[in-house]
């Protein structure tokens, strides 16, 4: 089997090998050599070093601004929707009436776009705040929790989904076990039942901690990064640099190639910490 | 045994369909590189292959092709039918893509890297020429240049030739809706008897205001059309009315272009911004959710009297729904800002569209774009879609008195241009970035919010006028 495996190794790999290298491999070392170069279109770049890098860290850039916006964001919002997503998978697989109907709604917002979802809410919010005669523009803190909402609204439900999936494979002889030691419910959920999901955690972790990070369509269309780039997250920011100033495009390059890395990191620590934390059922 | 033969075949069917689609990925893959390599060719012969096909007149157009990329969205259909239009009549192609609203420069910057380039593309002046000056070719033998009226109105490069030929002349100013304008002078103790009193700041401060507190007689919520402040909807007021105070401040400097602007007339905008935003059919909390189109709609539907903006806005204004504007009702004001002297002052008129011939692109597609766009210029047909179907003031001397657009704002850009008033130029051609003027944009709208003094805008309009000409001179 083993050989016949090999045999065939590259008849059915080469094909998705070939297309993996000119959809992902070639752009990406291109994108890393074009971040030391200063070009306006990619076939017409002459190489500068390290300028670009050191432009992308100094003052006026508002990229360390960005970078700590996103970290505040990702945090909060990695948080609340975890827990939240948490507690309603626990409260659909205890057999109440119309849990497939509510499965099914709360999982919704996950299958609508985030330019449409960020529109969205920007009329919805400004409609509220209509009333007090301000708009979500108007203070970065507006721009802040609107983010997190219309995140929270977007991700719950297929975390959710993720969850549920876990706690129903949660063995019941354990459950039945707890419960005859004398477990209250609550240490029930601790340390039987949270141990058993964690490789749910780690993915939904992961999952909603690069989603964050990597935030795009909702940030361009809820504020744009206004007011005075306040509420502007990395992506927004690269994009801003490599679109918005001229000669900047490589500055924007360079950016992209440390946002990479940073997601990167991030994600990979998150992984080995939760992972280490799995049991073996 | 038929079961594995058939899954075996099923099997090669899928793995030979991948490899095709792989193999036709990799071919195009090639075809782009040696189209980069033969615009890296052409690169460095220059201008040969223009001469090239001036010299062979007929047979290079042969098997060229023209790729027009629109700059304005509103126009789209009627370049489309352009397109087959003439494909139909000479048998050339002729593909028109049109970037959405605001976004010209990040397509044009992705399209021109394809292998598959726009042969005509505009830019928005100097600033622009700037930025694609290795794809703009010189124009000084084409027609376009040979016919156009005004030959100062090009954009040149640093060696004196024309590289960008502008194919429309625009005004803007303040639109009024002269049926409330006429109600009001016909009210008691109105601060002024007709438009013809309206002829500098004060005079406009004292009856804004004075509309204002009689908006509900006059049947209005405000005299001034909300004051788009949306992100990316902000070009009216850091670009079109930022262009004023920039136009006296170079005035008094005698020069055209400066890498340090002092914003000497602040005040002056602060003057027409703060009338906008305080006369306005909501408060100035309330501008950051507003669009261009929300203004238009307003004007349409009579709830303002006023809106600041171009010859263009006619076609917004006329296909409102429940449009309560009647056509000889829609006026041209001047822009007042209280300098002094502005009782001469006139609309502002210029151009930020500009063609260009890509250089890189192949002999033949230049050649094509060349007759093209001749076609365009000279021909009966194509004078007739240049007027009335895109509603170009097209400044070229093909063009007769009766062949101009016939819209009211048109009708009145001409009456403005004949009348002897000074024309204020177009000098945001020269604002540094577009990075420049969202900043601007942003600190208008903090400053509407309250969370910025007016000597922050200025601030930060110095501050960062100053760093963009820097960063864009290197």
């Amino acid at each position: 089997m083993e050989k016949t495996l090999k045999k065939y190794f590259l008849v059915f790999t080469l094909p998705t090998l070939i297309a993996f290298a000119f959809a992902f491999i070639i752009p990406f070392i291109q994108g890393v050599y074009l971040s030391f170069c200063e070009f306006t279109t990619v076939n017409n770049a002459h190489f500068v070093g390290l300028n670009n890098y050191i432009t992308a860290f100094t003052g006026g850039q508002g990229f360390l601004h960005a970078m700590g916006f996103t970290a505040l964001f990702t945090i909060v919002s990695v948080l609340s929707i975890n827990i939240l997503a948490f507690g309603i998978a626990l409260l659909l697989t205890r057999k109440i009436k119309g849990t497939n109907l509510f499965r099914t709604v709360f999982f919704m917002p996950n299958l609508i776009g985030g330019i449409v979802l960020g529109y969205t809410w920007q009329q919805m919010i400004n409609a509220i705040l209509y009333k007090y005669e301000t708009t979500i523009v108007a203070n970065a803190k507006f721009g802040f929790w609107g983010l997190v909402i219309l995140m929270n609204w977007q991700m719950i439900g297929y975390m959710m989904i993720i969850y549920i999936a876990g706690l129903q494979n949660v063995p019941t002889d354990l459950i039945e076990a707890a419960k005859i030691d004398g477990a209250t419910s609550w240490q029930t959920l601790i340390k039987v039942k949270l141990p058993m999901v964690m490789s749910s955690v780690t993915i939904c972790m992961f999952l909603t901690l690069t989603n964050s990070f990597k935030l795009f369509d909702q940030n361009k269309a809820l504020t744009n990064g206004a007011p005075m780039n306040k509420t502007q997250m990395l992506a927004l920011n690269i994009y801003d640099t490599f679109y918005g100033k001229t000669g900047y495009e490589g500055v924007g390059q360079a950016k992209a190639v440390i946002f990479f890395l940073l997601v990167a990191v991030i994600s990979l620590c998150q992984l080995s910490f939760t992972r280490s934390k799995e049991v073996q059922q | 045994m038929k079961k594995k033969i058939v899954s075996a075949l099923l099997c090669t069917a899928m793995i030979s369909s991948m490899l095709v689609g792989c193999g036709s990925s990799e071919t195009a893959a090639t075809t782009e590189e040696t189209a980069t390599e033969e615009a890296a060719t052409e690169e460095t012969t220059e201008e040969a292959p223009a001469e090239e096909a001036a010299a062979d007149d007929t047979a290079s157009a042969e098997g060229g092709s023209v790729y027009y990329l629109n700059f304005k969205p509103e126009v789209d259909e009627a370049w489309q039918q352009i397109a087959a239009d003439y494909t139909a009549a000479t048998g050339v192609e002729v593909k028109v893509v049109t970037a959405a609203s605001g976004t010209y420069e990040e397509v044009l910057k992705s399209e021109i890297a394809g292998s598959d380039a726009p042969t005509l593309f505009q830019i928005n002046g100097p600033v622009g020429y700037n930025s694609w000056k290795d794809y703009c070719m010189d124009l000084s033998e084409t027609e376009l240049y040979k016919n156009l009226s005004d030959q100062s109105l090009a954009v040149y490069g640093d060696d004196g030739k024309p590289y960008g030929i502008p194919y429309t002349v625009e005004s803007y100013g303040i639109i009024y809706n002269d049926a409330i304008m006429q109600k009001y002078f016909a009210m008691d103790g109105a601060v002024a008897t007709s438009m013809d009193d309206i002829n500098n700041f004060d005079t406009l401060k004292a009856v804004v205001e004075d509309m204002q507190a009689k908006k509900d007689d006059l049947g209005i919520t405000g005299v001034f059309a909300s004051t788009s402040l949306l992100p990316g909807e902000d070009w009216r007021w850091q670009t079109h009315l930022a262009n004023l105070p920039v136009y006296y401040e170079l005035k008094d400097k005698g020069v055209t272009d400066t890498d340090a602007l002092e914003f000497t007339y602040s005040d002056n905008y602060k003057n027409i911004f703060d009338l906008y935003i305080n006369n306005s059919t909501c408060a100035p909390t309330l501008l950051g959710s507003k669009a261009v189109t929300d203004s238009m709609a307003e004007f349409a539907l009579g709830e303002c009297a006023m809106v600041q903006n171009g010859n263009w806005a006619w076609g917004q204004i006329s296909t409102v729904e429940g449009n309560t504007v009647a056509e000889e009702d829609v006026k041209f004001m001047p822009i007042y800002t209280g300098v002094e002297g502005e009782e001469n002052q006139g609309l502002c008129t210029g151009t930020e569209n500009f063609w260009c011939i890509n250089s890189q692109a192949d002999a033949a597609d230049i050649k094509a774009t060349e007759d093209f766009v001749a076609w365009l210029i000279t021909s009966d047909e194509g004078k007739d879609i240049m007027v009335n179907t895109l509603g170009n003031a097209a400044p070229f001397s093909t063009f007769g008195d009766d062949e101009k657009p016939s819209d009211p704002l048109a009708k009145e850009m001409f009456r403005y241009m004949e009348n002897g008033k000074t024309s204020v130029s177009w000098n945001f051609t020269i604002f540094p970035s577009q990075a420049f003027k969202d900043d601007f944009g942003a600190a208008l709208l903090e400053y509407c919010n309250g969370n910025m003094t007016w000597d922050d805008v200025k601030n930060t309009v110095v501050t960062r006028w100053a760093e963009e000409k820097a960063a864009t001179a290197q």
